[in-house]
């Protein structure tokens, strides 16, 4: 078998990627949604990390976007958890589909 | 120097009052809008005035010339280096004099207004009108620019159609104002293409370069201009006929004259200044102001002086029968502007040769007041009498002395008596048409024996004729002072400014025009002229069927020049019958088949479509990412396999 | 097979054996544990990158922090031993057949492109090295990024505590 390398990082990210996206669409419930986009966003820093190591070993700008995003997904993941309390202080549910007052 | 800012706010402060009457006027000067306006036009007449006595006897005239001179000049659009629009003052004899009688009049109108409009509903509203339009109307003569003009041309339209409609209750007033608009309107088309013309051809739109362009031999514009042909006409030619045309329409030449007797559905004060005075003198003005470009082209001074002949014939000659003393009015006026017309036409430029320019300048300058003389005098018979027909008048010359008197004077100058102001410019006009073309200069002596006489008529039908058997009770005599001064004042011009020397002021080339008096030329009008008012006199002096024995000798004339020679049937019979059937009926069938229904078309699918998609707003997050998903994978595919 | 191939292969299939089983579990608390494991697999694949500061970031925000405030909020909006409600079934198709065709195209164009790799020195991730660069304010310094996400982060915790306060009962 071959070596590991920049292509077998990229499908474990590419993946984990889609298995997000398939999470985000199939679940109902709010917190499982923000599971599948935290597992989105992982994806997203393998890449980079995964790019810096490979192809530009003598910089380090892939491995700060992922520190960064990391912040940034924190926070996110905080007001999101904010959103998902208050909503279900107001519906008593945080099914996803007990929020969509949009229609119509 | 003039002083630029006093000569700017000549205009400005009409536009001030109109801007101030305009909004608040209906709430906040209900009673004292109209001391408002003739205040404000007051100042503007003293500084038009003040102006003038500078221009002519301070600091216009060079070297015995008198100079164009531009105190004021503002860049506006700028379209290439060469071409801009701007917004300037300029000052030359013509403008100056114009400034002068515009402001004047207008301000006898107001102060006349004061009292024939008082207690009207809308009494601020209409000096808000008289504001703008003398705003416009002075922000034209003064213009320094072609396209200034041309915009000023315009607003002098809108605001006429205003003060036409100003009653607009009565539905002749709303049909007599929409006519004046679209007549004219269609007239100053022509008016916008010969701008276009002749600023393609100079490359400027400025008037003193487009003139110095057009008219110095060796300039290379007017060598393309010229030479440039269509349909066998000049470039030249067609330049300044178009700009004729819309001369024409705004003064009312023959075949555009038709909305001119209907304008007089206006308020009375409003005719004497828009419609006797100042506005359709603009034609004249306008081709007084280009009078060098037009001099260049041989064929175009002969239109004008053909069409200007022929208009004042022929509204003379209607004039002889009408019976609505406004009416008679409005002919009169058209004739007269006939006259300034074809003064125009028959002179050249520079030196003795400008005789017919001056004397046209000097004709407006003396129409404008006796003219408006005879509109406020019929003003205040009409304001006495309730009514516009000459059957309910006579015998009012004890009833109201002062207007008689005034009226006699007017119509004795228009007669063209000495020494009443008509009969210098009159005179001089009869001169230089003498001098150029005798055809026109017999016509011209004939029409001016009918202005006699139709004058005449008027003033003893009026004034003679029957005895006046008061109705009831007058609860008002004459009118106030507001209504007597205007008259007064403008009697004492029309009787005196014959005297000025107008040929040292006014010339086609700035230089003074010593024009002679030449006795024996004179005999043959004035005989005319007393002709045609003895005649006047033995038919209607006293009450009598001897008109009635003429008009029925003169059938089929008669009728037709009562009925205007059947001008207004022939436009309707081209606007209803041929335009209406041919164009407006098809195109109204495109507009509501093709082109309403395509709109329609477009509305319906649109709303077809979004009944359908409609769904797809469900509010569900999922369903949207996964339409996004599903959109940015196809994009990608037709990115990558589809559009290499 | 070296180990440390071994080691790859064996990471990769418990991460993502985990996230499979993070999306399709029917317990909630089940799917947030599977996350935990995903997330620390994730930071082993750091650790084997040699990229030991990020894997440590990685196991002290995600797994410390982030996973925990996840499994706080089941607690506080679920009840326990409750089953997930089951998704519509073509809804579960669909997703699938989107998800599995990204994922194709992706992988498609990964596989069809040649990646040049530089041959510059290597410069090693260590904590001494990233802590230059983070707050370095010459070329290449990440400064100003630092500041803006120290700001970001401070608006986030204010906008947390806006948003989950309870609002004060409406007196009558």
């Amino acid at each position: 078998m071959m070596e590991p390398g920049l292509y077998h990082l990229l499908f474990i990210s590419g993946a984990l990627f889609f298995i997000g996206v398939f999470g985000f669409f199939t679940r109902r419930n709010l917190v499982t949604m923000l599971m599948s986009i935290e597992l989105i966003l992982n994806s997203v820093n393998l890449n980079f990390i995964a790019f810096n190591k490979y192809l530009w070993p003598d910089k380090m700008d892939g491995l700060f976007f992922a520190i960064f995003i990391i912040a940034i997904a924190a926070a996110e993941a905080a007001v999101a958890i904010a959103i998902i309390i208050n909503l279900y202080r107001s519906h008593g549910s945080i099914d996803v589909e007990s929020a969509e007052e949009l229609k119509n | 120097m003039p002083n630029a800012t006093y000569i700017a706010l000549i205009p400005l402060l009409p536009l001030a009052a109109f801007i101030l009457l305009g909004i608040f006027g209906r709430k906040h000067f209900k009673n004292s809008a109209g001391i408002i306006g003739t205040f404000l036009l007051l100042v503007s007449t003293a500084l038009a005035l003040y102006t003038a006595y500078g221009y002519f006897f301070d600091y216009g005239k060079v070297n015995g010339v008198y100079q164009k001179l531009i105190p004021l000049q503002y860049n506006w659009l700028q379209f290439s280096p060469g071409l801009s629009i701007d917004i300037g003052i300029l000052l030359d004899p013509i403008s100056v004099m114009m400034l002068v009688v515009v402001t004047f009049i207008s301000l006898m109108v107001h102060i006349y207004s004061l009292a024939y409009m008082k207690g009207e509903e809308r009494f601020p509203t209409y000096y808000a009108f008289l504001g703008l339009f003398t705003f416009s109307m002075l922000g034209l003569v003064v213009s320094s620019n072609i396209f200034q003009m041309y915009i000023f041309w315009e607003l002098v339209g809108v605001s006429s159609f205003l003060l036409i409609g100003y009653y607009y209750d009565r539905p002749s007033a709303v049909a007599a104002c929409k006519k004046a608009f679209i007549v004219t309107r269609f007239a100053d088309l022509g008016f916008l293409i010969g701008i276009l013309v002749l600023s393609f051809y100079s490359g400027t739109l400025d008037f003193n370069t487009l003139i110095q362009r057009l008219t110095s031999p060796e300039s290379s514009e007017l060598k393309t201009a010229v030479a440039a042909s269509f349909l066998g006409v000049s470039a030249l030619t067609w330049g300044v006929v178009l700009v004729f045309i819309g001369g024409a329409g705004k003064s009312a030449m023959l075949p555009l004259h038709i909305w001119l007797p209907d304008a007089m559905e206006g308020p009375t004060p409003v005719s004497a200044l828009i419609h006797a005075a100042t506005m359709v003198v603009a034609g004249v003005f306008l081709v007084a102001r280009l009078f060098p470009v037009f001099s260049m082209s041989a064929p175009a001074l002969e239109i004008v002086s053909y069409v200007g002949i022929s208009s004042a014939l022929f509204a003379a000659i209607i004039a002889c029968t009408q019976t609505d003393i406004k009416r008679v009015l409005a002919y009169s006026t058209m004739s007269q502007i006939g006259f300034m017309m074809f003064a125009l036409g028959v002179s050249g430029s520079g030196g003795e040769n400008g005789l017919g320019f001056t004397a046209s300048m000097f004709h407006l300058f003396t129409h404008a007041m006796f003219k408006a003389l005879l509109f406020l005098g019929a003003g205040a018979v009409i304001h006495f009498i309730h009514s516009n027909e000459m059957k309910d008048m006579g015998g009012l010359r004890k009833y109201m002395p002062i207007t008689h008197i005034t009226f006699l004077i007017a119509c004795l100058a228009i007669a063209g008596v000495p020494p009443f102001a008509g009969f210098f410019s009159k005179e001089e006009i009869l001169l230089a048409a003498y001098q150029h073309n005798s055809f026109i200069y017999w016509i011209a002596l004939i029409t001016s024996g009918l202005t006699a006489f139709y004058m005449f008529r008027l003033y003893f039908n009026i004034f003679w004729n029957k005895e006046h058997e008061p109705q009831g009770e007058h609860h008002h005599g004459e009118g106030g002072f507001a209504m007597m001064m205007p008259l007064l004042l403008l009697a004492v011009g029309a009787a005196a400014a014959g005297f000025i020397p107008f040929g040292h002021f006014v010339s086609s080339d700035g230089a003074a025009l010593e024009s002679e008096f030449h006795f024996q030329f004179s005999i043959a009008p004035v005989a005319l002229g007393l002709m045609g008012i003895f005649t006047a006199m033995w038919l209607y002096k006293t009450k009598n069927n001897k008109p009635d024995k003429i008009a029925v000798s003169l059938n089929g004339f008669y009728k037709a020049a009562y009925h205007k020679f059947y001008f207004d049937e022939l436009y309707q019979l081209i606007t209803k019958k041929i335009i209406f059937n041919l164009i407006g009926r098809p195109a109204a069938w495109i507009d509501k088949n093709v082109v309403d229904g395509f709109v329609n078309a477009t509305g319906s699918t649109t709303q077809t479509i979004s009944e359908k998609i409609k769904g797809f707003q469900s509010g569900k997050v999922q369903q949207y990412a996964i339409y996004f998903l599903a959109g940015v994978i196809a994009l990608a595919v037709l990115f990558i396999y589809v559009w290499k | 097979m070296s180990g440390s191939t071994i080691i790859f292969f064996m990471l990769a299939a418990f991460t993502l054996i985990s996230a499979v089983m993070a999306v399709s579990t029917r317990h909630i608390f089940r799917a947030a544990i599977f996350l935990l494991f995903t997330l620390i697999g994730v930071a082993g694949l750091y650790f084997w990158m040699q990229y030991d500061f990020i894997a440590a970031v990685q196991i002290i925000v995600y797994v410390g922090g982030i996973t925990v405030l996840i499994i706080f909020s089941i607690f506080l909006t679920q009840q326990a031993g409750e089953l997930l409600p089951k998704q519509k079934m073509g809804r579960q198709i669909f997703s699938a057949l989107a998800a599995f065709c990204g994922f194709a195209l992706i992988m498609l164009q990964v596989y069809q492109h040649s990646f040049n790799q530089t041959t510059a020195t290597a410069i090693e991730p260590t904590v001494a090295n990233i802590g230059n660069r983070m707050l370095g304010v010459n070329e290449g310094g990440y400064a100003l990024p630092f500041e803006v996400v120290s700001i970001l982060l401070l608006a986030a915790l204010i906008g947390c505590i806006v948003i989950a306060m309870r609002s004060k009962p409406v007196t009558s």
